[in-house]
């Protein structure tokens, strides 16, 4: 463990630079969006969410991710078992059990962490296959994998965040081999079942049907489902080119953006800083994600590859979703945008992945 | 695990291009929105900040028929509480309710009473708050973010429940009015008036609200004001009622239950109109506590009764009138005479009288109101005639009167009992209605209709509280609709029958012997008929006095002067007052102050016109020194005189005052 402290030069330092200068971003935009309402301070809370995930990330960097790696399946097991217990004993908050109240008044949404284990045990998974063409039977696996946390989650019913575990599947089957063919197949049939769940109307519930349709005509119903939308679209493009300036957007500051200080708080951004703000924070994203590809690449080993991937398949997924859902081009999800957005869960697990990051790449040299 | 594990490096080559797709896509999304659509979002961004809020009309104020102020608007100050300013209200609690003279408990239960509506939405802590209590939200306006104050127009009636009947008072327009056509044209939350003038000229009181062009937030909460429409307040409105007769009716009713009302026989024109008991309107004005309503609506008494118009009993003996002129009219009357032995027996019953009369004469009948000599009369007409003449003077049919809630009475006829009861009519029935007993049924305003319609040699007018000439033909149109009754007629009898009945009138109060002698006003033509009526059953008022109280009989007296030609009919219903006897005396009072209000501003007019009136008296005159006092913003110098407040004067806002002296010339008062 020592030996691993001291090599902490191999610690990647950019990547360390450029998450810290979005979670400033972050806890600005979250100081505007919440000024004027009763979550006054929630930047300063962020502020120490923040403090709390690098300690998370420092930790999660100097153990050894093959420890992690190779004990995995108790972790799973532990995942599962946490989940279950979210549906029989979970807090109900908003009609849905998502939380388990440790003592201490603390709230543990374990679905989260969930993501972490499943992109290490997937990792392992893929790796263990040893580079063989993939069969149906190794696909059903990874798949079975990855569905049976899912179903727990969307039991919840937190359709949201058992999305989030789909680009973890997909970055493993493809990272993994899966034939063109095959992966052809497998897109072609989950197509249909989508479909075929659509329209049995049986596993969606009603408002998880009007959340996922109000993004394509959110006039038809301003007041339900298709108010968060518009307003948001309102928010970013009343920002122009250069935005309204800090603390001075009306939609944000006039609360008229639902949530801004997390969900939504990519249209605050972009309501106080336009479209030039917006660029330059996709672009530091971009940066980001090629930074950890980068280090994917070099990687020490499969394992190592395939959790820097998993990683990088769910912070695309959720940017990609978040910021889709913000300018009308996707759903409303729920699904909070990674570094920006508030709240504990979702900072802790974003800085614990990025703690497994520089853990594979600090184990380059190490042989 | 092996170093030399495949690292699918053209497979991580394919995700950073997916990376940059998916990137350039949601780029695409941004520029969609902020570059090509920045102006269109800018708009709505904009149209969601601006929000119309109405601003209320004051009501129309309400004069009575000199101009003389009755009911005006004031402008109050409300205090709400946001509740979502803060997470925790409850250490802020004790300093509220220090500063708005409120308990700690109070507020909680306000609190309580609005958990259900969404936190976003102030809830009203405390209406109508005094300077002190502005004063103290806007000294602490920092730490008690949560406390607002919202200007509102109040209606400020007369204190004590002055006219209080009459007038009515609003409330905010309920859910089933809203359902009403009636109430087309209002809007959830509009103040409505809830009963009399209020009510019945309510379209003309409410003017048009205006709105003001406000900068909010999404939870409604003001952040600036764009533009203004004024409010255009609604028009005034004068009233028929006289303050000095008004006043007067009032003071001589004092606290008995019952009401008076004064009509002028030749318009129909309500000169004073009095329900006891009374509630305060202004109660209303600023939201009364459900308490106070329960005790209101519960109270036996019926404080929210109009009775004048809304109350009915046996006229008792006033109801002779009528049949002294049915009498007279069929032939009958005129030359019976009958022996009053205290009673006398019909169809084998005993019909009892106060005491025996001995032999009378209709006159004699109608001055010491035998009620022997009516059974007769009665007895001989029979229940149709009664019930004839009865309809022809309005008895047991709504007058029109242009307040809401007239009641119609009910004059019983072999007909009616037919159509009500499907049971034939006994000729023992009739018996008691030519005493206005039975079923015989009137309001007070019914009552002096029909007496002044007597009184004026058959000319009935349709009573009204606001002047008609000051409507619009539709409004009148609206209000005959709105209002149906009897309205305008003519009643043909003989001049004989005329002067037979009110030369009786006035021996009742004039003469010795007479019912009402006792209420006799000195150099007054004043007539009338006194009324006792049994109280047989307890339609109200069992539960509110003892029983003794409860079996009391309705004390009635019609009073007019003079005696033909009336300038002003005057009913006083006193229930479970005793004798009619013992009303008159409240009647003469308001005639009393009616006649020497007549003889002032006669005196005047004389002044004006020496030599125009005849009689010797007026052509002497003598000047007489007086002081005064007056307003008239738009010619103050035209009477002369000095503004009593320079400062004043120069403000034609305000009505400025001046005095002056002048020397009138008078004609010498005749010696009495």
């Amino acid at each position: 463990m020592i030996h691993r402290i001291r090599r902490l030069h191999d610690f990647d330092w950019p990547l360390l630079g450029m998450v810290l200068l979005m979670s400033g971003i972050s806890v600005l935009e979250i100081y505007s969006a919440t000024l004027h309402t009763k979550f006054v301070g929630f930047d300063k809370m962020q502020v120490l969410w923040i403090l709390a995930g690098l300690g998370a990330m420092f930790f999660m960097a100097v153990v050894d991710y093959h420890w992690l790696v190779d004990a995995i399946h108790w972790f799973y097991g532990a995942a599962v078992l946490s989940l279950g217990a979210v549906l029989v004993a979970g807090q109900r908050i908003m009609g849905a059990r998502r939380w388990i109240r440790l003592p201490g008044g603390i709230h543990f949404q374990p679905s989260e962490w969930v993501k972490l284990v499943l992109i290490v045990a997937m990792a392992r998974y893929i790796a263990g296959l040893s580079g063989r063409e993939m069969t149906w039977k190794d696909v059903f696996k990874a798949i079975l994998l990855i569905a049976f946390p899912m179903v727990l989650v969307l039991k919840q019913p937190d359709m949201g965040t058992a999305l989030t575990y789909s680009p973890i599947l997909f970055a493993g089957l493809f990272l993994g081999g899966i034939g063109w063919k095959k992966g052809l197949i497998l897109v072609l049939v989950s197509t249909s079942l989508v479909a075929g769940i659509w329209r049995s109307g049986k596993i969606l519930k009603p408002y998880q049907k009007a959340r996922l349709t109000s993004f394509m005509n959110p006039g038809a119903d301003p007041r339900g489902s298709g108010y968060q939308i518009l307003q948001s679209k309102i928010a970013v493009g009343d920002g122009g080119v250069f935005g309204r300036g800090a603390t001075k957007g009306s939609q944000t500051q006039g609360d008229f953006l639902p949530i801004p200080y997390t969900d939504f708080i990519f249209a605050a951004f972009a309501e106080e800083h336009g479209f030039v703000g917006c660029i330059f924070v996709l672009l530091l994203y971009f940066l980001i994600l090629m930074r950890l590809i980068h280090n994917a690449q070099i990687a020490p080993d499969l394992p190592g590859t395939l959790v820097v991937m998993g990683v990088v398949a769910t912070l695309t997924f959720e940017i990609a979703v978040n910021v889709g859902m913000v300018v009308g081009l996707m759903p409303v999800t729920g699904i909070p945008l990674p570094l920006m957005s508030y709240g504990g869960s979702s900072v802790l697990f974003t800085f614990l992945a990025l703690g497994m990051v520089m853990n594979v790449r600090m184990s380059r040299f190490v042989n | 695990m092996l170093k030399d594990d495949k690292i699918p490096t053209r497979r991580l080559t394919v995700s950073q291009f997916v990376i940059v797709a998916i990137l350039l896509a949601l780029t695409f999304g941004l520029w969609r929105l902020q570059i090509v659509g920045a102006q269109n979002y800018h708009a709505l961004a904009e149209a969601n900040r601006i929000r119309k809020v109405p601003i209320l009309a004051p009501r129309g104020e309400i004069f009575d028929r000199d101009g003389r102020l009755i009911v005006t608007n004031y402008q109050s100050v409300s205090c709400y509480l946001a509740r979502d300013q803060k997470s925790d209200l409850n250490p802020d609690l004790p300093l509220i309710a220090q500063g708005l003279n409120m308990t700690v408990g109070q507020i909680k239960e306000i609190i309580r009473h609005y958990r259900w509506t969404p936190s976003y939405e102030p809830i009203p802590l405390k209406q109508d708050i005094t300077p002190n209590e502005q004063q103290f939200i806007a000294a602490h306006s920092d730490e008690l973010p949560e406390l607002e104050t919202i200007r509102e127009w109040r209606r400020l009636y007369p204190k004590n429940g002055f006219l209080s009947a009459a007038i009515g008072y609003v409330g905010q327009v309920s859910e089933s009015m809203l359902n009403n056509p009636r109430f087309a044209y209002y809007q959830p939350g509009d103040v409505v008036g809830e009963s009399g003038v209020e009510e019945s000229y309510d379209p003309i009181l409410r003017g048009v609200d205006g709105a003001r062009e406000i900068l909010v937030n999404s939870r409604g909460q003001e952040m600036g004001v764009l533009g203004t429409v004024p409010a255009k307040p609604g028009k005034n409105l004068r009233l028929t009622i006289d303050l000095d007769i008004q006043r007067a009716a009032e003071n001589a009713m004092g606290n008995r239950d019952g009401a008076v009302i004064a009509l002028d026989p030749h318009t129909g024109g309500i000169l004073a109109l009095v329900s006891r008991p009374t509630f305060n309107p202004n109660d209303f004005a600023v939201r009364i506590s459900s308490k106070e309503w329960t005790s209101l609506v519960t109270n036996p008494d019926h404080p929210l009764m109009d009775k004048a118009i809304q109350a009915t009993s046996a006229p008792g003996s006033t109801f002779k009138l009528i049949v002294a002129v049915a009498g007279l009219q069929t032939g009958v009357a005129q030359n019976l005479k009958v022996d009053c032995k205290g009673g006398a027996y019909f169809y084998g019953h005993w019909f009892g009288c106060d005491r025996a009369h001995g032999e009378m004469n209709i006159s004699s009948a109608i001055q010491e109101s035998c009620d022997t000599y009516f059974y007769t009369l009665a007895q001989k007409l029979g229940i149709d005639t009664i019930a004839n003449w009865a309809h022809k003077f309005g008895i047991g049919e709504r007058t029109g009167v242009d307040l809401p809630g007239e009641v119609a009475g009910t004059m019983p006829s072999t007909a009616w009992k037919m159509k009500t009861f499907h049971q034939k009519w006994y000729p023992g029935e009739t018996i008691s209605v030519g005493i206005g007993q039975g079923a015989v049924a009137v309001t007070p305003i019914q009552l002096a209709r029909a007496i002044g319609g007597i009184a004026s040699g058959g000319v009935l007018k349709r009573p009204h509280i606001v002047f008609s000439s000051e409507l619009t033909p539709e409004y009148r149109r609206y209000m005959r609709m709105e209002y149906p009754g009897s309205g305008n007629k003519v009643v043909h009898f003989s001049r004989q029958t005329w002067e037979t009945v009110t030369d009786a009138m006035a021996a009742v109060t004039q003469e010795p012997g007479g019912t009402a002698y006792t209420s006799k006003l000195q150099g007054i033509d004043f007539a009338g008929k006194t009324g006792t009526a049994q109280v047989i059953s307890h339609d109200f008022g069992s539960n509110s006095v003892s029983d003794v109280m409860a079996q009391r009989p309705n004390a009635w007296f019609v009073g007019v002067a003079p005696r033909r030609n009336p300038d002003i009919v005057v009913v006083v219903f006193w229930q479970h007052g005793g004798w009619g006897t013992d009303v008159a005396h409240i009647a003469a009072q308001v005639i009393d102050a009616y006649v020497s209000k007549q003889r002032r501003l006669d005196h005047n007019l004389l002044a004006n016109q020496p030599g125009s009136n005849a009689g010797k008296g007026a052509n002497e005159t003598s000047k007489v020194d007086v002081g005064a006092i007056w307003s008239d913003p738009e010619h103050p110098k035209s009477l002369g005189g000095r503004p009593l407040d320079p400062q004043a004067a120069k403000d034609s806002s305000v009505a400025a005052l001046y005095a002056g002296h002048f020397w009138l010339k008078i004609p010498k008062l005749p010696k009495p």
